[in-house]
């Protein structure tokens, strides 16, 4: 019975919970997500991503380390570290399929099951942030993942949008998801804005420009600022490198930089 | 130390659909029991009976998947229903069953029509004569609407779309869907066994992190026996309009999608590369086939299009003969 107060759990010790949310599939959750938490190690922090997409769980492959398996101890599950520094952590369902290319045909309720087992067992230790990365939509695995961490108090949500207006659209419906569950908006991104062509420099606008900016100005939100297309950004990712750490001159590289930047900026701004 | 597997539908699930679900013995703690043993999944006999009744005049069924999402399966449902109803003779359905992210009124210039209801059901909304779409976005009054749902009540509104949305007879029925292997699909897939699926095109990007999850939706389509039309690469390569040198923004780091066809023996029904006028043309509710004829895009999209059509023909054709 213990274990359920918020002070003994394994969120105990978690600083700073915030979720990474899109009305949209494929605006890059797991890429903001993957980026934020490189970010965050070299500015000295720990980090654990929590990711419940039980779908198409894309975060263990994002480090390298999608072949590794999962461990119990006394408190729970252990999650995964990335490398022997154990400055991030991981938990997927990626860790916990026999077969990779299985398909998880899983209706709500056994999708809601795991999600609190997912918040409840794994033991964290101590973290600087926990960025739980979601799904795209507002049904069961959101609603069960704001219910489960609702008692360790979120420090809220970045919303992930690409500049054009179908992305756009489904991203206001997850602002208003938000808003229903009480979970503050810390800010729009604005994702595969512009690619500048490595050859030529021209800049193309494939997926249009400036949806992004305009709807947190619409909605009164913080901008978190626009991530151009990066070719070498989709190859590290693929490759399970580290980024920030391997290509600080790259196009996408100042614009991740600050957005974990003004995280980190509001997380000392609220403790003082 | 112990380690963890889950022990999931892979190996001990008896399977949503099979006369043991819900009573294995593998189902025992199962958060999904109850809803398996009660039936309460699967559309009892007398819904099946009016489902059947509903489609019995819809000749071709093709759903369009994806384990990933945003790879552009809304855009290509959009365009194969544009290019399927070019033929004015041919009548052709576009139905929607995303629900928290309804892109195709959006897609199909839609934007803040409304469902109207007669006394043989809802009515599609209309896009040609020949052309009629439905989605959830219909249902919603504003633009910040969230459709907030768990599983059961996003199933029953798509058992709705089937039974009471008045479609009249109809040559191809398209289903756009959610990324995943969910609610959504399973439910479509048991809605739509009490008439046919033709099969489903499945939608994915070159790179290994839509792969993964792509790999995932064809071993769906195998453990519901799902035919598979064939696999499309959408936004394979970009070539810059100034200096016409192609660049590989989603590189196909393990072989694209190309290298999973010939492992997983699907067909590749073609590469569709990025053009900047395909992202505008949705924004707009344009056909992007009318919209930019000469694109090396909108030749790529019309070949799969015809393939498509193709393979229903000969799915046809074949049902003839049996009979």
């Amino acid at each position: 019975l213990l274990s359920f107060l918020p002070e003994r759990s394994n969120l105990a010790g978690v600083r700073h919970i915030l979720l990474v949310l899109s009305g949209k599939g494929g605006v890059g959750k797991s890429t903001i997500s993957t980026e934020l938490a490189l970010s965050l190690r070299h500015s000295g922090k720990k980090v654990g991503i929590l990711d419940v997409d039980l779908c198409g769980p894309s975060i263990p492959r994002m480090f390298r380390v999608q072949d590794s398996d999962v461990h119990q101890c006394d408190s729970g599950w252990v999650p995964v570290f990335v490398d022997q520094d154990k400055s991030i952590s991981l938990m997927s369902i990626g860790f916990l399929l026999e077969k990779p290319d299985d398909a998880v045909v899983w209706r709500g309720p056994k999708k809601n099951a795991l999600i609190k087992q997912f918040v409840a067992d794994v033991a964290w230790g101590d973290l600087d942030f926990l960025i739980v990365d979601t799904p795209p939509g507002t049904s069961d695995e959101h609603i069960s993942t704001v219910e489960a961490l609702r008692p360790y108090k979120p420090l809220g949500a970045i919303l992930v949008t690409t500049p054009q207006a179908v992305s756009v659209g489904d991203v206001r419906r997850e602002l208003t998801f938000c808003k229903k569950t009480g979970l503050r908006v810390l800010g729009i991104v604005e994702n595969m804005s512009g690619f500048v062509c490595p050859h030529c420099s021209e800049c193309t606008n494939i997926f249009s420009k400036g949806g992004g900016e305009e709807l947190a100005k619409h909605a009164g939100v913080p901008f978190l600022g626009c991530v151009p297309l990066d070719p070498q950004l989709s190859q590290s990712l693929e490759e399970g490198r580290d980024f920030i750490q391997e290509f600080p001159k790259s196009s996408a590289f100042p614009a991740l930089a600050r957005i974990a930047q003004q995280i980190l900026d509001g997380t000392s701004q609220r403790s003082s | 130390l112990l380690v963890l597997y889950l022990s999931l539908s892979v190996a001990d699930c008896p399977g949503t659909n099979s006369a043991q679900a819900g009573r294995a013995a593998a189902c025992q703690g199962c958060p999904n029991q109850r809803l398996c043993a009660t039936g309460g999944a699967a559309p009892d006999p007398a819904e099946a009976a009016e489902l059947r009744e509903r489609l019995r005049s819809v000749k071709h069924t093709i759903l369009v998947l994806s384990g990933k999402g945003g790879v552009g399966k809304s855009t290509f449902s959009a365009l194969l229903a544009h290019g399927l109803a070019a033929d004015e003779a041919k009548q052709v359905a576009l139905l929607d069953i995303d629900i928290c992210g309804p892109s195709i009124p959006k897609m199909m210039g839609l934007e803040g029509e409304q469902v109207h209801q007669s006394g043989s059901g809802w009515s599609p909304v209309y896009v040609e004569e020949n052309l009629g779409v439905m989605s959830v976005g219909f249902l919603l009054s504003s633009p910040d609407d969230a459709v907030i749902w768990r599983g059961p009540k996003k199933n029953g509104l798509i058992k709705q779309f089937l039974c009471d949305v008045d479609w009249g007879e109809i040559d191809y029925l398209i289903v756009d869907t959610p990324p995943g292997t969910s609610d959504e699909h399973l439910s479509i897939v048991q809605y739509l066994s009490a008439t046919h699926i033709d099969g489903a095109v499945i939608i994915t990007t070159p790179q290994e992190v839509s792969l993964q999850d792509v790999r995932k939706e064809i071993n769906f389509c195998q453990k519901v026996k799902l035919p598979i039309i064939g696999v499309i690469e959408n936004m394979s390569g970009f070539v810059c309009p100034k200096c016409k040198n192609e660049s590989q923004i989603f590189p196909p780091t393990t072989g694209g999608a190309e290298k999973m066809c010939q492992n997983l023996n699907v067909s590749l029904l073609g590469k569709v590369p990025l053009d900047p006028q395909i992202g505008k043309s949705c924004d707009k509710g344009e056909s992007f086939l009318s919209e930019a004829p000469e694109s090396p895009a909108t030749a790529s999209y019309r070949s799969i299009i015809q393939r498509v059509q193709e393979y229903c023909d000969q799915h046809h054709f074949n049902e003839e003969k049996i009979i």
